[in-house]
């Protein structure tokens, strides 16, 4: 890195190609869009869940303000049932790079009674009221999240700038037509703007974007030794949230996470990738989709993920 | 160029993978959903997971009767109102990649709104992949999808002669609808116009014939598969940066203040040496640009003023030189007062910021545009206040003819002359894909009326292929 202005002659020898790599033109496109964001709203904010796309998501950031600030809040959504290790990364990132975290709490709104419990004990889908609140409270006119058009059905058919109405609603049959990369932010007041930078990124390009950038992840996104039990399919960690049921054996396995959400919907998947390259092998080779392979929330229906966006959800 | 595909020659070049952003364009019942499965299974982008769900909804509906079979259609269809509808309503984009390229795939419904939806995928499109029913040839809305593939400047379109089997691969059939196409293309300049070229290829989507691997059942079709052709195209940008001049539209200006990022500090940033850090954060929209280039900066309402390039900066590297699409930080030699807005253009090359703008409108609302209506452009970083002083006509996308026309619908393509409140540094869109295009807004619920597209003034030396 040259850190002095005046050596001019400090250049890269990386000659301009014609060609930029998938990955240099989706980051060129993530920053335009995050620039485009900033540029035009007056206060957005990132989601930071301390997930892999979030993570992502905030490298990018950092890289389009260099060497200025993150000029923007992070907000998390805290289900209240996460890993304490993922909340634990999450709180070093922030003080690392100076930015102000928002927290919205599921269990807060539960403890107010202004939330209930589901039967299945997930909380993923009660993340929707606290986002909104977080939001409303805060008067957040955009919002950066890290979804990804190939994650989920619903998901391929959303917007990089993606307008929610006053109740925070998705009306995918009513979407604005996005051209070119002429970006439409416009909104009325109480509306705001879900702004989804690396929609055109796959599983398999955040990790090699991981790889090559050096990016540094929460512990579990790796193979680890942790007791399990075997639910719907999936492992299932044993924790203060998720404890085994009469006849479900705890075994200690080799696991890894390919998704970091919320422990009670959150299944690991049996690994040997200890290193970002064998992730990278691992997800290149992968038959299963990352949410088909570990998030129960997302097997109720074909279109639980639709439903769940047009109610607001990330 | 000839309308059979044919394989540039020096394809084999061991890069890392680049990026190809293509659409497909269909009437009802080609099978373009097929199509686009097909490619994904082939591809092996469908996942066991999705296969298995595809599957077992194929087996509830009876898909493929007693054979049984996999309706491909369903892995594409993402809304719970598509599937129960069986129809495509909305653009959805798709991913997969094979060792050369990453695919980004914008599949775009035909029946419903299908100008909205071809426009809105073509505009971002290296490539678009337009099928016909082999039984049925080339149709009207044949004509009007190519009509506004030609109209956006798609550099590549290829034709998908689709249900080839259907005809049994005879090849007398492909070769009577290759020649309409060839037509077709011929009367519009599309193919013949040194911007675009015109592919077309035997294909069934069912079967999987030329879709990936090239076909036995087809053997009077010596070209290459589709997969193949979409591997080897040069993306627009490849085939542009070197062509066109550079434009910058300036998104911020990144001047940290002493604000600097506490994590590139840590990295041993030298605090002093940034304190009067200022840089103007952009992406390239066209051409390249170099250290020590002179370049001009466009601001509304003031004559261009012309400096020196003195450094590139991206996330703490100097380059030397960039290029379109790469998002960068420009440093001039100057200290002038540039903006969000403002235009960083190679010296020289820009004409005059007017504020009369022609243009062909895609008009893309349900609200009509009328003569007199206010309305909000956006071009580059800036947006402008504007109105509609006429509309000069509306296009026959089959005839490709302009016929009188006082106002524009939903899914017309038609020609206006706006107003705008300030002048912007306009150029056609006919040599300039990202400077000569711009939205048309609606000021009241800022909802997109229409894709814009910049044609010279009446009077200037106007290009005959784009007087349709």
């Amino acid at each position: 890195m040259s850190t002095s202005l005046t050596e001019e002659t400090q250049v890269t020898d990386a000659a301009v190609s014609t060609r930029l790599s998938s990955l240099d033109t989706l980051e060129s496109e993530a920053i335009h869009i995050i620039r485009e964001v900033v540029a035009e709203f007056e206060k957005p904010a990132l989601l930071f869940s301390g997930g892999k796309d979030s993570v992502v998501m905030l490298h990018l950031a950092t890289k389009a303000f260099w060497p200025g600030k993150v000029p923007f809040p992070v907000l998390h959504v805290d289900t209240g049932h996460n890993f304490p290790e993922v909340i634990d990364f999450r709180d070093r990132t922030v003080e690392r790079l100076g930015l102000k975290l928002v927290v919205g709490s599921v269990q807060e709104f539960i403890d107010r009674g202004e939330l209930a419990e589901r039967a299945d004990g997930t909380r993923n889908p009660l993340q929707t009221v606290p986002l909104l609140d977080a939001i409303q409270q805060n008067k957040f006119d955009a919002v950066f999240g890290g979804g990804r058009r190939d994650e989920d059905k619903a998901r391929a058919k959303e917007r990089i700038l993606s307008l929610r109405d006053e109740f925070g609603q998705w009306d995918p049959r009513n979407q604005r037509p996005e051209l070119w990369n002429l970006y439409n932010g416009r909104h009325t007041v109480g509306q705001h703007v879900r702004a989804f930078p690396i929609s055109n990124w796959t599983e398999l390009d955040i990790w090699r974007y991981i790889e090559r950038e050096n990016i540094e992840l929460p512990g579990l996104y790796y193979a680890h030794e942790r007791e399990v039990f075997a639910r719907d399919g999936m492992w299932r960690a044993v924790g203060e949230v998720s404890q085994p049921r009469e006849g479900e054996q705890v075994i200690t396995k080799t696991v890894r996470y390919r998704t970091v959400g919320d422990m009670s919907c959150t299944g690991a998947v049996e690994s040997n990738a200890y290193t970002v390259s064998d992730v990278v092998v691992e997800v290149a080779a992968s038959t299963l989709t990352e949410r088909g392979a570990t998030r129960a929330d997302d097997r109720i229906s074909e279109a639980a993920m639709e439903d769940r966006k047009k109610d607001g959800y990330f | 160029m000839t309308t059979e595909a044919v394989l540039p020659a020096d394809l084999e070049t061991a890069l890392p993978t680049t990026l190809f952003r293509f659409a497909t364009a269909g009437s009802v019942d080609d099978g373009k959903s097929t199509l686009v499965g097909r490619l994904l299974h082939d591809s092996k982008a469908i996942l066991a997971d999705q296969l298995d769900a595809v599957a077992r909804t194929s087996a509830d509906r009876g898909f493929g009767g007693e054979k049984g079979g996999i309706d491909l259609a369903l892995l594409t269809d993402g809304l719970r109102a598509e599937r129960e509808q069986g129809i495509t309503i909305d653009v959805a984009y798709r991913y997969f990649a094979t060792d050369q390229r990453s695919f980004i795939l914008a599949d775009c419904p035909g029946h419903v709104q299908y100008t909205k939806n071809t426009v809105t995928g073509a505009s971002t499109a290296d490539a678009v992949v337009v099928l016909i029913d082999a039984r049925k040839g080339v149709l009207e809305q044949t004509r009007r999808h190519l009509s506004v593939l030609q109209l956006l400047r798609v550099a590549h379109v290829i034709v998908a002669v689709n249900k080839i089997d259907l005809v049994d691969f005879s090849e007398s059939v492909f070769r009577d609808i290759e020649a309409d196409v060839q037509q077709v293309g011929r009367e519009l300049g599309l193919g013949s116009d040194g911007i675009s070229d015109l592919l077309v290829i035997p294909v069934s989507a069912l079967d999987g014939d030329n879709v990936v691997e090239r076909s036995e059942r087809t053997p009077w079709y010596t070209g290459p598969a589709l997969l193949e052709v979409l591997e080897t195209l040069p993306a627009a940008d490849e085939l542009e940066s070197h062509l066109e001049s550079f434009r910058f539209p300036v998104q911020l200006v990144i001047r940290p203040q002493g604000a600097l990022a506490p994590d590139a500090v840590a990295a041993g940033l030298d605090v002093e040496a940034y304190r009067d850090y200022r840089a103007y954060a952009g992406q390239i929209t066209e051409g390249s640009v170099k250290v020590g280039d002179q370049v001009s900066v466009l601001t509304p309402g003031q004559s261009p003023r012309t400096t020196t390039v003195v450094g590139i900066d991206f996330a703490g590297a100097s380059l030397e030189e960039a290029a379109a699409p790469q998002s960068v930080a420009i440093r001039l030699a100057d200290e002038f007062d540039v903006a969000r807005g403002d235009t960083i253009a190679a010296a020289g090359t820009v004409r005059e910021a007017s504020a009369d703008l022609y243009a062909a409108l895609c008009w893309l609302s349900p609200k009509p545009l009328r003569e007199g209506q206010k309305v909000l452009v956006k071009h580059g970083t800036r947006t402008v206040q504007a109105m509609v002083r006429s509309v000069s006509g509306k296009l026959d996308l089959a005839t490709f003819k302009l016929e009188g026309a006082s106002n524009l619908e939903l899914n017309d393509i038609g020609h206006a002359q706006l107003r705008l409140a300030a002048p912007l540094p306009l150029e056609n869109y006919l040599h300039h894909r990202r400077t000569g295009a711009f939205l048309v807004i609606d000021p009241l619920d800022g909802n997109t009326l229409a894709a814009g597209l910049v044609k010279d003034h009446p009077g200037d030396h106007e290009d005959e292929r784009y007087s349709i």
